[in-house]
């Protein structure tokens, strides 16, 4: 098994720990991961973007150009990365300030309203934690333990009194995604 | 099994510092290497082994701290990217000279001049052809991985004592940035001051010895004849190290009929092309060199005597390390260059499209 | 009795009369400088302190670029000679990496001051317990007599022959004037080898610069003005003359900080 991923969205949204988390739940299974980030000053503030890949085998390219699941958290991103999920693959979006919707016919794709999520929690910094959940709701790629174990490995001990409430993010997000089309 | 952790190459190189037993480290940030420098300083190494870690004026200091630290007979180590390594030359010729041990870490990134922070492999002729002034050669590593960003740590010192000469880890922007599961090696402990005088004391300045004329670390020699000597001595080194010390990975190559040559990021961007290119009955093999210098000349020519077709060399430069696929081919195959530069990454589609068009059907 | 020079030799060479030797740190290679240079001296005193304080076995030493880029020929202790103008950085790496060791740069002013002013300012404000001695004559002696940061204005070299100016060529740079007001530095002074007296003095002040390392206080810092008589085209004793009338004028010597206090109004 192989998943390539690209989740891609603005500086500040959380888009690199998530994939840090996702990327360290596949260790916690025995997997190849690879987590390989857009870097430089278009991150303060810009948008970011991190190519996730989780294998069985040994990973080659840490950058692609074609993807099995885009997770896509603002416009500039769905512009972008929405031709670049492979046929039969997943589109997850927040729809939050999207004016211009997924179109393709070929893709399975999903909206998580994130951040009315998050804040509900009481914590706008969740906010990646949702989308996270939402994503292993349709894709259960990483198992919710593995998940868990890769949450506490990837935040430092000093904040692991929050490790509760991302956990309850994470469950939060798998409730409220939504399917937008799914091809059969 | 070791440690497993979730790291990018620049911590992993970090890491693997404070456990391979080194004793210094000073260097200057810049980017896409300055988590080596913060992995360091939040790890207090002093307090985990007692190394020195130190944020220098410049790069020009950092070298020339790793030349005071390497000719007292400590492992030192520095790190930069492109520019800040254009500024060490000086430096690092002189530490060739005076034949000095150290390992220095280059992140690249795309220039001429202030260029890019994006990744590139456009210093691949300054870091193995010599790169500052004088006739002399690095010993050159380049990681693909980030686990083997860790693993040429301890490789690198082991090289840099054996011939007393610098070592250059060349890396780039992904390898660098990126992160993947690394194993790290149990710790080496640091060697103490009185290890430190049996290992390199016939050599290196630790304080004179009784019993022994004092030790002078100097790349001068104001006597042509002594110089030319000098020189002759530096490449029967260079010589013995092209016998022994080629490194290199083959993957798919057994029953292939091209071979691309890449090393580094572009090795792996080339694998996954191999991958596609073989899913369309191509029989495509890579040759990753590991050592860049020395060259593996004689792989390559032993596949050109097994009847090879060609070779594509993939660099994210304007065609640099393909030079040396030309010296070792020569007319006996085709050999062609793709790359991108600026940052820009070759993806592995155009990988496989470079294959078809500059080397199967042209 | 005839009193030929072996009969002389023979009546006065004798361990009783003897008032004076060579230190056996300093090698007995001939030293490679102009008759009558300051270097000879400096070398001398550095060395005999080396060994009454016993350190022949803990010192390490670096040399500079410059007229006394050999001076690990004649230093006999271990030492590294520096590309130009960074034997601060060495010296940096080598004293926090064998922290027991006394560890000293020996450098001209182009190497300190022009061309490593960085490494200069940057280990001083680091407070690197380190000492550094620098041999100010005003002139790239090496290189031929060319313009230093420390030529004085109006002073012809060859790269300033018809004199300093000031409006083009800047003023001559007080370097132990800079270092001294950093937090970093704990001992900074500036002294002369020119006449025994002087040099009676500099040995002094290096001998407490040696022990304010030794004590880990932090940079000692001992600028030596010297003189040039082959750069500035003169007789040994008019180089000496010229330097009390006119470098001295401008460097004054005396102690500037002492005990990581300043002693001195710097203007």
């Amino acid at each position: 098994m192989t998943e390539e991923i690209i989740i891609a969205g603005f500086g500040g949204q959380g888009v690199l720990s998530m994939g840090k988390i996702l990327a360290y739940s596949g260790i916690m299974q025995g997997q190849e991961v690879s987590w390989m980030p857009s870097y430089g000053p278009e991150m303060r503030g810009g948008t970011a973007n991190v190519t996730v890949i989780l294998s069985d085998e040994r990973i080659s390219s840490p950058i692609l150009t074609k993807f099995d699941t885009a997770i896509i958290l603002n416009q500039q991103s769905l512009d972008k990365f929405e031709k670049a999920v492979k046929p039969g693959g997943i589109l997850l979006y927040d729809p939050n300030g999207i004016t211009r919707h997924p179109e393709r016919d070929d893709i399975n794709i999903y909206k998580i309203d994130a951040s009315h999520v998050a804040s509900e929690l009481g914590n706008p910094k969740v906010y990646n934690m949702v989308v996270l959940g939402a994503y292993l709701k349709v894709n259960p790629i990483v198992s919710m333990d593995n998940v868990k174990e890769g949450l506490k490995k990837s935040l430092p001990e000093r904040y692991h009194h929050l490790l509760p409430l991302n956990e309850s993010a994470i469950e939060e997000g798998t409730k409220h995604v939504e399917v937008v089309r799914e091809i059969k | 099994m070791g440690e497993l952790r979730l790291m990018k190459g620049n911590e992993a190189f970090a890491e693997a510092l404070i456990r391979a037993g080194a004793d210094g480290y000073f260097g200057y940030p810049i980017t896409p290497q300055s988590e080596v420098i913060e992995y360091l300083m939040a790890e207090k190494p002093h307090e985990r082994t007692g190394m020195v870690v130190l944020q220098a004026e410049s790069e020009l200091a950092s070298i020339n701290m790793l030349y005071g630290g390497a000719g007292a007979g400590k492992k030192v180590a520095t790190s930069s990217s492109s520019p800040g390594i254009s500024l060490m030359l000086e430096g690092i010729s002189y530490m060739a000279g005076a034949e000095l041990p150290c390992v220095i870490l280059n992140v690249q990134r795309g220039g001429p001049g202030l260029g890019t922070i994006q990744p590139s492999q456009s210093d691949y002729f300054q870091a193995t052809k010599g790169g500052g002034h004088g006739d002399y050669r690095l010993l050159v590593l380049a990681p693909a991985s980030v686990q083997e960003m860790s693993d040429f740590v301890p490789l690198a010192f082991d090289l840099a004592f054996k011939y007393r000469n610098p070592v250059m880890i060349l890396s780039d922007g992904v390898i660098g940035q990126m992160m993947e599961k690394v194993e790290l090696f149990d710790p080496i402990p640091r060697w103490t001051d009185e290890e430190v005088i049996e290992k390199n004391g016939d050599w290196a300045t630790v304080g004179k010895r009784p019993g022994r004329e004092r030790n002078i670390i100097t790349s001068l020699d104001l006597d042509p004849y002594s110089m030319e000597r000098h020189n002759h001595d530096l490449f029967a080194k260079y010589k013995k190290m092209e016998e022994e010390e080629v490194r290199w990975e083959e993957l798919n190559t057994e029953d292939a009929e091209y071979f691309i040559v890449a090393y580094g990021s572009a090795s792996r961007i080339s694998q996954k092309a191999i991958d596609l290119a073989r899913a369309e009955g191509i029989k495509v093999g890579l040759i990753r060199p590991i050592t860049l210098y020395p060259f593996p000349y004689k792989v390559l020519q032993e596949k050109v005597q097994k009847g090879a077709k060609g070779f594509l060399t993939v660099e994210l430069n304007m065609g640099q390390m393909i030079e040396d696929v030309q010296l070792a081919v020569k007319d006996n195959a085709k050999v062609e260059f793709f790359g991108h530069v600026g940052g820009v990454i070759p993806t592995p589609e155009e990988v496989v499209e470079a294959l078809k068009t500059k080397i199967i059907g042209g | 009795m005839e009193l030929t020079a072996d009969k002389i030799k023979e009546l006065v060479v004798k361990p009783e009369n003897k008032v004076y030797a060579k230190t056996p740190l300093l090698t007995d290679k001939t030293l490679s400088y102009c008759p009558g240079c300051g270097h000879g001296v400096a070398h001398r005193i550095l060395m005999e302190l080396v060994e009454e304080m016993g350190l022949e076995n803990d010192t390490i030493g670096i040399a500079p670029v410059g007229c006394s880029v050999l001076a690990y020929e004649f230093m006999n202790v271990d030492m590294q000679e520096a590309a130009h103008g960074r034997a601060p950085a060495l010296a940096t790496a080598i004293k926090r990496l064998w922290p027991g060791k006394f560890v000293f740069t020996y450098q001209g002013d182009g190497d300190l001051a022009a061309i490593g002013g960085n490494e200069t300012l940057h280990a001083c404000n680091r407070g690197e317990n380190i000492t550094i001695i620098f041999i100010n004559n005003g002139i790239y002696g090496m290189t031929g007599g060319q313009m230093a940061p420390t030529t004085l204005p109006g002073m012809r070299t060859s790269t300033s022959p018809y004199g300093r100016d000031t409006h083009m060529m800047g003023n001559p740079l007080k370097m132990t004037e800079i270092v001294a007001m950093l937090p970093g530095t704990y001992f900074v002074t500036r002294q002369a080898v020119h006449t025994a007296k002087h040099a009676r003095k500099a040995k002094k002040a290096i001998k407490k610069a040696i022990e304010v390392q030794l004590e880990g206080k932090g940079t000692s810092f001992v600028e030596i003005v010297s003189n040039c008589n082959s750069g500035w085209k003169m007789t040994p004793v008019k180089a000496n003359q010229w330097l009390e009338e006119n470098m001295l004028d401008y460097y004054h010597l005396g102690d500037i900080k002492v005990d990581g206090k300043l002693v001195k109004e710097i203007v």
